[in-house]
């Protein structure tokens, strides 16, 4: 469960002066369902994400995710979170297996529960053919299954996966939105940013629109078409982000 | 602060680090080769080349004297030196090292010596050159024997014992063990080297460890961990100070390794002519000690300042841009302690490195003074607290992490 109140980041940047790059945002993640998070480059989906991974602190605002609230008790937040961005890159020198297990062990497992644990990951993820291989020697959609053991190694209840099919192609694309929804099955709250409509539409349950920092839009797919009468989810964007559209 | 946690990232950092070659050069292959190099190169080109300079008959020119045949058929008898009348440009010769030095012998010089008051003789040298230096001392030695036979005549003549002129003579004997003349001769410069490899062998890990892992996007990776912000940077501080530490360790331990192997090479030669002679060059193992004692505080300054700094930096590169200025700054005090002269006193005890450059001399020559060596080792300690508390709290702020 992740409930953001009025999430608000202000950044202070030299050249550009302040940056409101999420604000005011409140929305509510249930378990065992995919709330997608769909805005344009810059529109402050990684900002948000990071916000409730306790990653960067809010401005102002708060958020409880699994519980914790994310300014009061970040570690707890932490262990209750499992975080991918396009950002969270693997260490080049550790095997696949290791950074896994580091993960692991940060997280306070035992090597017992981890050994059985990194072998049911691999399973699920198909990954046995490349675990002992050095991260830098990995494909990318190798390294994108490693960044996903790696982060669902301690079995959190909730989720954020930011933009995580970037530059990869269809098949280990589809393959790791096939996973994300048995995450979905085992009740799990997902969070899931993207910019590609298709992929919001098969998706998720729930769709929040951010555009400029701000939530223009929220609602299930069939209410957003609703409320906008367009065909399908991207003209429905397009209407809800332009200036002269609604939100 | 969870111990687990700092040994799980210390772990990591090390297992990362030893598969990494850059720190593995500048923690282990350069401090490995730097010491054996310095004892046998530096030791052999300088034990070669005064000797090479010993050796050499120094050609040198004598100004006038024709009147004086005695004086200049000496000096060419003496097989010391070779020398010729001097040639209109005798001083610009010198000046090119084609004639090391120049005697020049007053008119009548010979004749008044006989009366026992001659005029001075003036000789010449390019001073700072070691072969003019060497040939003038010469010259000056074979003035200084004719000057005393002299002597010796006119009182043998005055019906006098020779010995009047010198009823006691003056000697010099060492009482520093063989060691300490060692000691002096490396003292100065081992811990100005090991000072500079303790920087070396922290600094690859310290940039790999921080502003490495920014660049390559692993920060953020392990920031999202449950692990506390104060056990990560422990446990990278652990993996710096580690990397400081061998550092060290392999240079002390090659450089023991060539101390007797350069030892042996010079044979039973005892080490008491070191310091004269021969250039075996040997150490005092309990001054060595006490040297290790003083760089470990100075290890966990560095390891703390490196961390802080290159966490700051966004990217690899810009952390070496700010840690290259920062050897001069060791460097220098560094340099400053290896001067004759400088000696330690309650103030210069506070200031970081060279303090350290100094009561490492002492120690070396066998010099303990107690009092110095706790202010020293309670100074840096602090020094390196600070340090180290200014990383972690550095490591907190998000502005520093996430950098743009
Ligand atoms: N550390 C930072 N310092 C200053 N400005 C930042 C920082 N991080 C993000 N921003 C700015 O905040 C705004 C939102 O950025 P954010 O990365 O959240 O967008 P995004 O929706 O994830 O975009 P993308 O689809 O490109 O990943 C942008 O204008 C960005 O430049
Ligand atoms: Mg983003």
């Amino acid at each position: 469960m992740i409930e953001a109140r009025l999430l608000t980041k202000v950044f202070h940047d030299k050249k550009r002066g302040q940056i409101r790059a999420v604000e005011a945002v409140s929305f509510r993640a249930e378990p065992g369902r995919i709330y997608g998070l769909l805005g344009a480059n810059g529109a402050g989906k990684t900002t948000t994400l990071r916000m409730l991974a306790t990653l960067l602190r809010p401005t102002s605002g708060t958020a409880a995710v699994a519980g914790h609230d994310v300014v009061g008790e970040p570690d707890k937040v932490r262990a209750n979170v499992g975080f991918l961005a396009t950002s969270t890159a693997l260490y080049a020198r550790l095997t696949s297996r290791e950074m896994i297990a580091y993960f692991g062990r940060l997280n306070g497992l035992d090597e017992p529960s981890l050994r059985s644990r990194i072998s049911s990951l691999a399973d699920e993820l198909d990954m046995h053919e490349f675990l002992d291989r050095r991260c830098d020697k990995l494909s990318t959609g190798m390294k994108q299954k490693t960044s996903i053991a790696r982060m669902l190694v301690h079995d959190p209840q909730v989720m954020i996966f930011d933009e995580p099919t970037v530059g990869l192609d269809v098949m280990t694309a589809r393959s790791i939105v096939r996973f994300v929804r048995e995450c979905r099955g085992r009740g799990k709250t997902v969070i899931y940013s993207t910019h590609v409509m298709s992929e919001a539409e098969k998706l998720c349950d729930v769709i929040g629109i951010i555009h400029d920092g701000k939530l223009r839009a929220e609602g299930s797919l069939a209410d957003l078409l609703a409320r906008t009468g367009g065909p399908d989810l991207e003209e429905c964007f397009v209407k809800i982000v332009s200036p002269e559209g609604p939100g | 602060m969870s111990w687990h946690t700092i040994g799980t990232i210390y772990g990591k950092e090390l297992r990362d680090s030893v598969r990494d070659r850059r720190t593995l050069l500048s923690t282990i292959i350069i401090p490995t080769i730097v010491m054996p190099a310095l004892v046998l190169g530096l030791g052999k080109v300088a034990s070669a080349v005064i000797s090479k300079a010993k050796e050499e008959i120094p050609r040198i020119m004598v100004i006038g004297g024709s009147d004086s045949p005695g004086v200049r058929g000496e000096l060419q008898r003496s097989g010391r030196f070779k020398a010729e009348p001097a040639s209109a440009d005798w001083k610009s010769l010198i000046s090119e090292k084609k004639v090391r030095a120049a005697a020049e012998i007053p008119e009548g010089f010979e004749k008044a010596l006989e009366s026992g008051s001659a005029p001075p003789v003036t000789l010449y040298d390019y001073e700072g050159e070691l072969k003019s230096g060497l040939a003038v001392d010469q010259l000056r030695n074979f003035f200084i024997g004719m000057r005393e036979r002299a002597t010796a005549r006119l009182l043998t003549a005055r019906g006098l014992p020779a010995t009047i002129a010198r009823p006691f003579e003056v000697k010099i004997a060492n009482v520093a063990p063989p060691e300490k003349i060692g000691g002096n001769l490396l003292g100065g410069i081992v811990p100005y080297i090991i000072i500079l490899l303790c920087f070396m062998g922290a600094m690859s890990p310290a940039m790999d460890l921080t502003a490495g892992e920014k660049e390559r996007g692993t920060m953020e990776t392990l920031l999202c961990s449950p692990a506390a912000r104060t056990d990560i940077v422990l446990g990278k501080f652990c993996m710096v100070l580690t990397g400081s530490l061998v550092a060290v360790a392999c240079s002390l331990v090659s450089m023991g390794v060539s101390l007797v192997v350069v030892g042996a090479s010079f044979g039973v030669n005892p080490a008491g002519q070191a310091g004269h002679g021969g250039f075996a060059p040997t150490i005092d193992p309990v001054g060595m000690l006490g040297v290790l004692a003083m760089v470990a505080p100075v290890a966990v300054l560095f390891s703390a300042v490196l961390l802080a700094v290159s966490l700051f930096a966004k990217s690899f590169k810009e952390a070496q841009s700010y840690a290259g200025p920062m050897v001069f700054a060791i460097i220098i005090p560094a340099i400053v302690g290896m001067l004759p002269g400088i000696d330690l006193n309650l103030r210069l005890a506070l200031v970081p490195i060279l303090n350290i450059s100094l009561v490492c001399k002492e120690m070396l020559s066998g010099v303990w003074h107690w009092g110095y060596i706790s202010a020293i080792f309670g100074s840096t300690a602090l020094y390196a607290a600070a340090a180290l508390a200014l990383a972690v709290k550095m490591f907190r702020c998000e502005d520093v992490i996430f950098r743009t």
